[in-house]
């Protein structure tokens, strides 16, 4: 590592700061890196890196202790009954389940981040895909593996469609995307439940009160890893959605397209100055972001449910902004701000059973996404101190050195 | 190579989870002795004073009077069918029997359930497409309850516009307007009936929210409505409060609303109240289970057996003699078969 850090010369700080930098190694190294703007890793950055979210968590776990000291209940207890419980093979199912969802939506979340958009309509936009999905794939009639893929393409389709609308107000009309898919959140559902009527393309199953877009035929049902009967299955989506994090990561790092993306959304004027078309790019973002949305329904409808039905599983997209934020929109911080949530959502059921109330696991995800934005901006800052100050004394001591050279031959 | 170490500490971690998943042999569904009664509730739990407190009643009774053990357990918002059938599989696990699922939500997930423990008997409330022989599908007829709300309604009103409150607008919470508007109709053509629903879904923050309930039913009255019917869970209690607030009448469900303890501030106004027998349902399957003769099938609560009706508990509506007695007229000419009340609007 040290040696890839000395091959590359640091040729946008000034000399002062080069010279100095080779002095100190890695800790400089980081300033240079910063100020070029480029994303060099060290060993300092990936410990401030790391700081946030743990920093984050223990406050979250301290305070949801003090809630329940506050209750009158053990501090600790909960949190033994949650991993005991979280050793049983199918609750890891279950988890590692859950996560891929999340996953997904917190990508699709992740990649308006990054273009300094909130798509909070990841929801909407999830739904209405998931709900048409299912209707084109129980009705298309193609044999199996094409028929999926179908599916997959009508979901991805409809959520960029989705998301587009807002897009496209934003870039037309300069309405905020934040207000734009809230309201299409909204939108969507109205819609669904318009469609899903049986006089529109519902299906009312005899005997059921439920509501449901017609069966997916099981050829059509994607394959998953069976675990054990008792355990079930680990949905075969979630290698699609390891693969879907592997190609944001390749995208926006390896990528003309990515770079273009991420320094639009670290400034738009500079951006465009250096000939990026922001409004395309508004565009271009809020489509991918809503195809990726459109992905957070398939675990659950290719694996489990194989239908649209009035339960399907709402409010993902909500928790996928919680798991972007987690994970500061890096692909592996996502999977395990996924996993963490998918943890807490599963293992909360047992505490129930012990005495304590699962809605502690609620109050703890709150009390996560708080810590979370305060100890990212407290690291922030620390670390900006800590810059400021490293340079602040290389060049004094730059300064040092020419002036003690200058005062020598006076 | 930074960049490649952390894909690196990806793969290893997302490997490592998969291989405690597979190489963890045990799983939280070794059964364990017997815990008595269990229920799973619908949206809304304990406290919604209609539905859930209905099937509560009916393992509290069970509790006193048959001594058994119960327990029972909430759903979580926006959960998955996954995550209904894991609260079905630990209450099995933990060694109960009966488990009642309260909700046709619950469908998917006792039907996976029920394949896994078959000495289990499962109750499913209001839904009739799980068969097997360790299930128990208990279904009402609503809208016969309905029926007769809106006959009672059409008779007390005097402004002739009449209101009704849904939660949810899905198929069975229609059955209830079915059944009332056509009451309604049947009595007194003239009577307007204003048909609300809180939401649509799956947001089913309509069964949930009694100020929801409260500013729609204060927008019925203020369209006119004397009487307002309810079908809407904890949210319909917001709409017995706006009316009793004007002095108008409501209309209670599910339970006899007027007995129920956190209504006792309002219960003067609450004219009647369409009961749908989901205590019963609970108790019987309960019962059966304990003496060792299992229900199975489908079993189904109407007018006729007593598994839904009018509850006439206010002393108010007992004095309106000619409304009891259109009620009761119209009670027998439904169980006879010479009134077919309607399950869709």
């Amino acid at each position: 590592m040290k040696k890839t850090d000395e091959a590359k010369p640091d040729t946008a700080t000034g000399g002062t700061t080069a010279g100095a930098t080779s002095g100190t190694d890695g800790a400089g190294k980081a300033t240079g890196g910063a100020t070029a703007g480029g994303k060099r890793f060290s060993r300092d950055r990936m410990l401030l890196a790391a700081a946030g979210p743990v920093l984050a968590l223990v406050v979250a776990v301290v305070l949801t202790s003090v809630v329940l000291l506050a209750s009158g209940k053990s501090p600790f207890e909960p949190y033994t009954l949650m991993f005991e419980y979280a050793a049983n093979a199918d609750v890891q199912v279950l988890i590692i389940n859950q996560a891929s969802s999340y996953y997904l939506a917190a990508l699709a979340v992740a990649v308006g981040f990054r273009m300094n958009l909130f798509n909070i309509g990841v929801d909407g936009q999830y739904r209405l895909a998931a709900m048409a999905a299912a209707l084109v794939g129980a009705n298309a009639g193609l044999p199996g593996p094409l028929n999926i893929a179908l599916i997959v393409i009508v979901a991805m389709l409809v959520g960029a469609f989705w998301a587009g609308i807002a897009g496209i107000l934003k870039t037309t009309r300069g309405v905020s995307e934040v207000v734009s898919t809230i309201m299409l959140n909204a939108i969507a559902t109205s819609l669904i439940a318009y469609l899903i009527l049986p006089e529109q393309f519902g299906v009312q199953p005899k005997g059921s009160n439920n509501l449901t877009t017609g069966d997916l035929p099981s050829s059509s049902w994607f394959p998953g890893i069976h675990v054990s009967d008792v355990a079930g299955d680990v949905y075969g989506f979630v290698f699609v959605a390891i693969g879907c994090g592997v190609a944001y990561w390749l995208v926006l790092n390896r990528t003309r397209f990515g770079f273009d993306l991420r320094a639009t959304g670290a400034s738009e004027s500079a951006a465009a100055a250096s000939g990026v078309d922001a409004k395309r790019m508004v565009l271009t973002s809020m489509l991918i972001s809503g195809a990726v949305a459109g992905l957070a329904g398939m675990p659950v409808l290719l694996g489990d449910s194989h239908t649209y039905s009035l339960n399907f599983q709402t409010g993902i997209g909500f928790t996928g902004i919680t798991i972007a934020l987690l994970g500061r929109n890096n692909a592996v911080g996502i999977a395990f701000g996924a996993l963490l949530i998918a943890f807490l959502d599963k293992t909360a059921s047992t505490l129930d059973y012990n005495g304590y109330e699962k809605e502690i696991a609620t109050i703890m995800q709150g009390l996560i996404v708080i810590s979370v934005v305060v100890s990212y901006e407290t690291v922030r800052r620390y670390g900006l101190r800590r810059q400021q100050r490293k340079v602040g004394e290389e060049l004094a001591a730059a300064a040092r050195a020419t002036t003690t050279r200058e005062e020598v031959p006076a | 190579m930074r960049r490649v170490s952390s894909i690196a500490v990806a793969g290893i971690g997302i490997a490592a989870l998969a291989f405690t998943t597979t190489a963890c042999g045990g799983s939280s569904s070794d059964s364990k002795k017997d815990k008595g009664a269990a229920i799973a509730y619908d949206v809304g739990g304990r406290g919604d004073q209609s539905f859930n407190d209905a099937a509560y009643a009916g393992l509290a009774k069970a509790e006193k009077e048959l001594g058994v053990k119960v327990d029972d357990q909430e759903p979580s918002e926006g959960e998955s069918d996954a995550d209904k059938v894991q609260r079905l599989t630990e209450l099995a696990r933990e060694g109960h029997n009966p488990v009642i699922a309260v909700g046709f939500v619950y469908a998917p997930a006792v039907k996976e359930v029920a394949k896994k423990y078959p000495k289990v008997t499962f109750g499913l409330v209001d839904d009739d497409t799980v068969h097997a022989k360790n299930v128990v599908n208990m279904v009402f007829n609503e809208e016969q309850a309905s029926y007769l709300a809106g006959v009672a309604a059409a008779l007390t009103s005097k402004s002739k516009t009449v209101g009704f409150v849904g939660g949810v607008e899905n198929p069975l919470i229609k059955k209830f307007e079915a059944g009332y508007v056509q009451g309604v109709h049947d009595t007194d053509k003239s009577v307007k009936v204003k048909v609300q629903y809180l939401t649509q879904p799956p947001d089913y923050s309509g069964f949930k929210k009694p100020d929801l309930g409260k500013s729609t039913a204060n927008g019925q009255l203020d369209a006119g409505a004397d009487v307002i019917y309810q079908s809407a869970g904890k949210a319909g209690t917001g709409v017995i409060e706006a009316a009793a607030a004007r002095g108008k009448w409501a209309i209670g469900v599910d339970m006899d609303q007027y007995k129920q303890a956190g209504l006792v501030k309002v219960k003067d106004k609450i004219l009647a109240s369409a009961t749908k027998g989901v205590s019963d349902a609970v108790f019987n399957l309960i019962k059966s289970v304990k003496d060792g003769k299992p229900q199975s099938g489908t079993v189904r609560y109407g007018l006729k057996t007593g598994g839904v009706g009018l509850a006439d508990s206010n002393p108010a509506y007992q004095k309106m003699t000619k409304v009891v007695e259109a009620v009761e007229t119209a009670k027998k000419k439904i169980i006879s078969g010479e009134i077919k009340v309607k399950t869709t609007p």
